[in-house]
């Protein structure tokens, strides 16, 4: 049989439909996509791509499952080290991971492996009827702060082990930044409730509305009887550019912005919890989190949305997938550019002008690449002179996170970096006995599989401490 | 779910109620502010601390109707429960060192300071209250603000009750008299607190004031509650509410600013409050 050098398409919603409706991009694969893709498997010796993720998942070993059409026997595979599965098929950036390293890859496409694993996930999802069953318990107790990925990978694998977890989430709903941040139609929040069950069936015990460092201290929750503490509190504060104007209504954060959209459900008629609409919309910074801004505001109802990126569209550090919908969809890409100013409405006549104070517009510079940074990256320079102006509505920030203060202030010898990230060693322990770390609370901002081998690897070292305890 | 465990209308505007929150009601310290919701479509409110009762697991809250939101949890009693009860956030009123201080209290905003004044009395520290409001039928809390207090002020907008005037003009007449405050802290309106710093500012009197902007998590996340602080050299510097506040120097904050964003959403909240008050009528009906 000769082999097809292309993955198979994944049919997803025409880009003139999905602007206009918050439902799933990609629609997944049909059983027989899944086994056509699976079949380009080559199954080589040296299996590169298990290295090329960040769980290590047993990636040809699932393929060769789900090939004969065994997909229950493929999703074990790959719940053996990935505790999210549905979710990561959706979201990690394959094409940089196990992906780039597939041996088909070199002369043709890679396997679609994502694609595969989404499959599987949904297959199982839908079609298993056995639930998770809470394993005897080992008589110690964990205490996991916060519900994003990280977190809800390590309750997941510690309650595998039979450990009593609980999970303390600040929100009032389970999910951290899958829940709040990452849209509907790129992850259905369905996905995210039947993992947070799954969870709950193993018998993890989760506490909403609970803010470690405020409702709660870490040491309290030792002396309340937990023997080990993982920290998974996410991201933190956005980052905003210091430069005048960005105080105008009509400029968010793209965590404000994601979070009235994705948590509070403002794309629905007449929430509770409003959001600027329409008109024109100017989205600064070039990530996951730009992408998922923009096309929420295009979903939102915008006329127009531009994406300002200071550097050029090699450098996007988006997924690639997430760009090319963007650009399917309309997405206008306004690359070398950056906001130098935001412009407000100031009517000179009235002060009680009610559009007073919001945005109309920014001041663009041009940009152009200069010599690499330390990290190889070429600098984006200004272009003397060439600025120009541009009209908006809406102005969204999405240039990253600083961590969030509330666990390091109110925890005494929990050692953190310049940028406020916790100091972890390789088993995700901080500077303090039995309190352990990951995801963007150490790293910064991060991918959701990133944060997952964190929890991961902090689940490992936890257990190790527990029994040798 | 958390229970309201008690009710009380304090005015046409203003209800006091008890929340069974046992984790808050032993944390929160006055100055702190929580956050709730009403019901599972709900949007999230911060509401500062109006008082605690531990021993209960009571955390008192008091609200003015002023949208949707205010105006569906007023119409609960006692014995129903609310959705979604979170804190305590932010920082607590700081009190070390002090000595002498003058509270300014505007309209429901006495119903944060109150707190304040009773731990300020409880420490032995000198407490001169004003209180004002547009009109005694909106008064609240005199005599709490009476039993915590050296001294009360109590002020009327339009001269119904007590003295006529804002609660600048005592404030103004204390200062011009050499009276000599460790600490003005002003807790109301925006421009009520505005002009207490202005007020202030020229006696070199230390004035703080706790912001209220809009705000979504509250624990540092979303950035909504962004304030600017104008340092004396020029520079400016962003502050969140949630987790740097709610109390900044009242001399840094850019007021017009805060009360510009404060009212980005007022069209949307003007048209979610009529919905609610359209449906309540209609279910009386």
């Amino acid at each position: 049989m000769a082999l097809d050098p292309k993955k198979h398409e994944m049919p997803s919603q025409a880009p003139e439909v999905r602007a206009h409706n918050f439902n799933e991009v990609a629609l997944g694969y049909t059983a027989e996509l899944a086994v056509a893709e699976a079949n380009r498997c080559l199954n080589c010796k040296n299996k590169p791509c298990i290295a090329g993720c960040p769980v290590n998942i047993d990636i040809p070993a699932f393929l060769q499952l789900a090939k004969t059409g065994d997909f229950e026997g493929a999703y074990q595979v790959i719940n053996k080290t990935s505790s999210l599965p549905a979710v990561c098929g959706r979201v990690c950036p394959q094409e940089t991971q196990c992906e780039s390293k597939c041996t088909m890859g070199i002369r043709f496409e890679p396997v679609g492996i994502g694609r595969v694993e989404r499959f599987v996930a949904d297959w199982h999802n839908a079609n298993a009827t056995e639930k998770a069953k809470a394993p005897a318990p080992n008589g110690h107790r964990v205490a996991i702060v916060g519900s994003g990925p990280s977190g809800l990978t390590c309750a997941g694998d510690l309650a595998k082990k039979g450990y009593a977890v609980t999970i303390f989430e600040a929100l009032h709903k389970a999910g951290g930044v899958l829940v709040y941040g990452i849209p509907e139609f790129r992850l259905p929040k369905a996905i995210v409730g039947k993992e947070v069950e799954t969870l709950k069936e193993l018998g993890v015990d989760l506490q909403t509305n609970v803010v470690i460092g405020k409702t709660l201290t870490i040491d309290e929750l030792f002396e309340d009887g937990y023997e080990a503490v993982f920290v998974g509190s996410g991201a933190g504060l956005p980052n905003f550019m210091n430069i005048p104007g960005e105080s105008f209504k009509g400029v968010y954060s793209a965590n404000e912005f994601l979070t009235r959209n994705n948590l509070m459900k403002a794309y629905n008629a007449d929430p509770d919890t409003p959001v600027m609409k329409g008109g024109k919309v100017i989205v600064v910074g070039g990530g996951n989190v730009a992408m998922d801004a923009a096309r929420t505001a295009l979903r939102l109802g915008a006329e127009k949305v531009s994406i300002v990126y200071r550097r050029s569209m090699e450098e996007l550090p988006a997924r690639r997938e997430e760009v090319e919908h963007a650009i399917e969809e309309g997405i206008d890409f306004q690359l070398l550019r950056n906001p130098v100013e935001i412009l407000g409405y100031k009517n000179p006549d009235n002060p009680r002008d009610e559009r007073n104070g919001f945005v109309i517009g920014a001041r663009i510079q041009e940009m152009e690449l200069g010599e690499p940074d330390a990290k190889g990256r070429r600098r984006p320079v200004p272009i003397p002179g060439a600025i120009y102006e541009m009209e908006a509505d809406t102005v969204i920030i999405a240039i990253g996170t600083s961590p969030n203060p509330l666990i390091k202030d109110t925890t005494e010898g929990l050692e953190v970096n310049s940028h406020g990230g916790f100091v972890v060693n390789e088993d995700g322990l901080t500077s303090r006995k039995g309190i352990y770390a990951g995801g963007d609370a150490v790293t910064g901002a991060a991918t959701v599989i990133s944060a997952m081998g964190a929890g991961k690897v902090a689940a490992k070292a936890i257990d190790e401490y527990l029994s040798g305890k | 779910m958390y229970s309201i465990l008690s009710k009380k209308v304090l005015n046409p505007n203003v209800t006091q109620m008890e929340i069974e929150a046992p984790l808050v009601a032993k944390k929160a310290k006055p100055g702190q502010f929580i956050i709730l919701r009403v019901d599972d479509e709900g949007e999230r409110i911060p509401l500062t601390v109006a008082g605690v009762d531990p021993e209960r697991g009571a955390v008192k809250i008091i609200f003015q109707i002023v949208g949707k939101t205010t105006f569906v949890l007023g119409q609960k009693e006692a014995g129903d429960s609310i959705a979604d009860f979170v804190g305590p956030l932010g920082r607590p009123t700081e009190m070390e060192g002090l000595k002498k201080v003058c509270i300014v209290g505007g309209g429901v905003g006495c119903a944060i300071a109150l707190p304040v004044a009773e731990e300020m009395h409880r420490q032995g520290i000198e407490v001169t209250s004003i209180i004002g409001f547009r009109s005694v039928d909106l008064l609240i809390l005199e005599d709490e603000f009476r039993a915590c207090s050296d001294k009360l002020i109590v002020m009327t907008d339009d001269g119904s009750y007590a003295r006529q005037g804002n609660v600048t003009v005592p404030l103004k007449e204390m200062l011009e008299a050499g009276e000599r405050f460790d600490l003005v802290l002003a807790i109301g309106p925006g421009v009520m607190m505005k002009f207490t710093a202005l007020t202030a500012k020229p006696y070199g009197v230390p004035c703080r004031v706790s912001m209220n902007p809009i705000m979504i998590d509250g624990t540092g996340m979303c950035g909504g509650c962004r304030l600017t602080l104008v340092k004396e050299d020029g520079t400016k510097v962003t502050k969140f509410a949630c987790v740097d506040g709610p109390e900044f120097d009242a001399y840094e904050i850019d007021f017009d600013e805060a009360m510009s964003r404060g009212r980005m959403y007022i069209p949307e909240e003007k048209h979610a409050y009529d919905e609610a008050c359209n449906l309540f009528k209609q279910a009386k009906a």
